[in-house]
């Protein structure tokens, strides 16, 4: 019987290498026609053509043979065009909903995290809710509160003021909307890496005469930097790539985002096809530094399960 | 240590999070057509009314269209993503880097993006892919996939490699050492996804849209964006709640299961990172 580590380390192993690649090739497979193939297919409509009679767009798959077009009148109408300014209201809706989920899910995580002592499991409970209740029906319930007799204007109107269309075209509306939809995404992270700090180095810090105060700006908030990090990047993601919250809660033009231009070139004149996929390119390229960071967390931190 | 500010924030928080879904679901049950007066609890926006779920085409339609999507994704997907998850823990080398990295991307890619990728892929290269249930499958299979490989790859890690090599020294071979000794104790993990997975497939929206193709392949999220603006009756309510039962449901027994064995094995990380979709 071999008994050295490194007989017992191939025999672990066990089947071959190949047996491990066969059972890795259905999912790789998949993922490369269906993920890797169809992104390819973004950049051949963005660089195709139009087709002359159905005028729907054409892609082109060779490289050689790329017209980029279609990427001069997207990034004419970027700057100076209609185009600019939505891409600058999409920019500060996802940087006010940004600040607003740390300003609201930072003391929430923490008071989770390190104060509460009694039925934790519930308040994870809390956190985790909104996960599991579908984003539009999230959405749904405010444009019932919201509506023109809705309970939020019932309300008001019983209180002797007065009602608001709170639905149509406001800009607060809209970026509440997204505080609302994705708050939850940046609470977990950061719950889950306050509650990684070792009880120990605060109370070091305390015993070295740190007050609580200094112990929290000194010593937790950095030892947090990492989960706020990776719930900014989890919030804005998806805001960026968002086009319903602002169609249920406004739907007026006033409120346009890239997202909802991209699904009008995509969803509603064919004919616009490659300005949409040259416009989700370019939307790509812009928020790859969010993919990118965040991809490397998740590398890091499975090779330290690992 | 106590610390009533924020302790009340929290609850405000927590109660600004959850109420206005409560409402919501309230009034599904309103025996009036209002969603804002309350005129006693019904079932007519369930079953009798016209305009119920039961007898309303369009709300049933959803229903039906959301569960089948969700059957066909966890039964295609599951396989798919255990397979994967067990070839990239055991396969060193380049190849298995690379596929690593690709199994994450899909996590990261806003949903628009690939909204946009299956529509124009489906529509140029793909065109035997019908659209509707079979592109949206397609779709959902896609996002899938990565998330059942996390819960497999944390159960993975969890266990190590100990029982394998234990049964291969009592003299069973790869084979049995993988069908009788690793699959039954990644269980757990394989129906966690199964829960998991239907419960994703249920919650899309911008990708069953995106691929939808007329009323037949409407799920209920798309119900949802298509009705929410158009003054609808508690029905609208009614189907949206249906779909929070079942989603709770499915995540309610996956988080069961994963925290009775994580438990024992002192971990809940795991559990935690799946039922928050992301990776800690």
């Amino acid at each position: 019987m071999p008994t050295n580590v490194q007989a017992g380390e191939s025999r672990a192993i066990g089947l071959s290498p190949w047996t491990w690649k066969a059972f890795a090739l259905p999912g790789v497979v998949w993922l490369v026609a269906l993920f890797v193939v169809p992104l390819y297919g973004v950049v051949a409509v963005a660089m195709g053509r139009l087709h002359p009679v159905f005028l729907r767009p054409l892609p082109v798959w060779n490289p050689l043979r790329w017209d980029p077009s279609a990427f001069g009148d997207v990034g004419q109408e970027l700057f100076g065009g209609q185009l600019g300014a939505i891409a600058l209201r999409t920019i500060t809706y996802v940087a006010a909903a940004s600040l607003l989920c740390v300003l609201i899910g930072y003391p929430v995580a923490y008071f989770v995290s390190r104060k509460v002592e009694k039925h934790k499991t519930l308040w994870l409970a809390a956190l985790l809710a909104p996960f599991w209740i579908n984003y539009l029906m999230r959405m749904m319930a405010w444009v019932n509160l919201l509506s023109t007799d809705g309970l939020v204007n019932v309300t008001l109107e019983a209180l002797g003021l007065a009602p608001q269309a709170w639905l149509e075209g406001r800009h607060t509306t809209v970026v509440l909307g997204l505080v609302y939809g994705y708050l939850p995404f940046f609470i977990l992270p950061l719950y889950a890496a306050l509650d990684r700090i070792d009880h120990q180095v605060l109370e070091a810090a305390r015993d070295l005469g740190a007050s609580a105060r200094a112990a929290f700006w000194r010593v937790t908030l950095p030892l947090s930097r990492q989960g706020i990090l990776a719930g900014l990047v989890l919030v804005m993601l998806p805001m960026f790539g968002d086009y319903y919250t602002p169609n249920l809660l406004s739907g007026s033009p006033r409120t346009r985002m890239i997202g909802n231009q991209i699904d009008q070139f995509i969803n509603q004149t064919a004919s616009q096809g490659g300005r949409g996929a040259a416009l989700t390119l370019i939307l790509m390229a812009s928020i790859a530094v969010l993919m990118l960071y965040y991809l490397r967390t998740v590398a890091r931190a499975t090779r330290e399960a690992g | 240590m106590r610390a009533p500010f924020l302790r009340l924030f929290t609850l405000a928080y927590v109660a600004w999070s959850i109420l206005p879904v409560l409402i919501a679901v309230q009034f599904s049950f309103n025996s009036g057509r209002s969603r804002s007066t309350w005129q006693g609890f019904s079932l007519r926006w369930y079953l009798h009314d016209a305009a119920s779920v039961a007898r309303d085409d369009s709300l049933r339609l959803a229903l039906v269209q959301s569960l089948r999507l969700a059957t066909l994704t966890m039964l295609v997907a599951t396989p798919i993503g255990v397979a994967l998850a067990i070839g990239l823990a055991r396969w060193k080398g380049r190849g298995a880097k690379a596929s690593n990295f690709l199994m994450l991307v899909p996590l990261v890619t806003p949903e628009l993006v690939m909204g946009v990728a299956f529509f124009l892929i489906f529509a140029n290269l793909y065109d035997f892919v019908t659209f509707g249930t079979f592109a949206q499958v397609l779709g959902h299979v896609t996002f899938a996939i990565s998330f059942v490989v996390i819960i497999v790859r944390g159960r993975l890690f969890a266990i190590g490699r100990d029982y394998e090599e234990a049964a291969m020294d009592l003299g069973a071979s790869p084979r049995q050492a993988l069908r009788r000794v690793l699959l039954p104790l990644l269980a757990p993990a394989i129906f966690a996804s199964l829960a998991i997975v239907f419960a994703i497939s249920i919650d899309d929206f911008v990708i069953s849209q995106f691929l939808a193709a007329g009323v037949d392949s409407v799920t209920i999220p798309v119900r949802l964006y298509s009705g929410a603006r158009m003054a609808p009756p508690p029905s609208l309510n009614a189907l949206a709640t249906l779909m929070l039962v079942g989603t709770l449901a499915a995540v309610t027994i996956a988080g069961l299961v994963l925290r009775r064995y994580s438990r024992r094995e002192g971990s809940d990380q795991g559990a935690v990172a799946a039922l928050g979709r992301f990776e800690l």
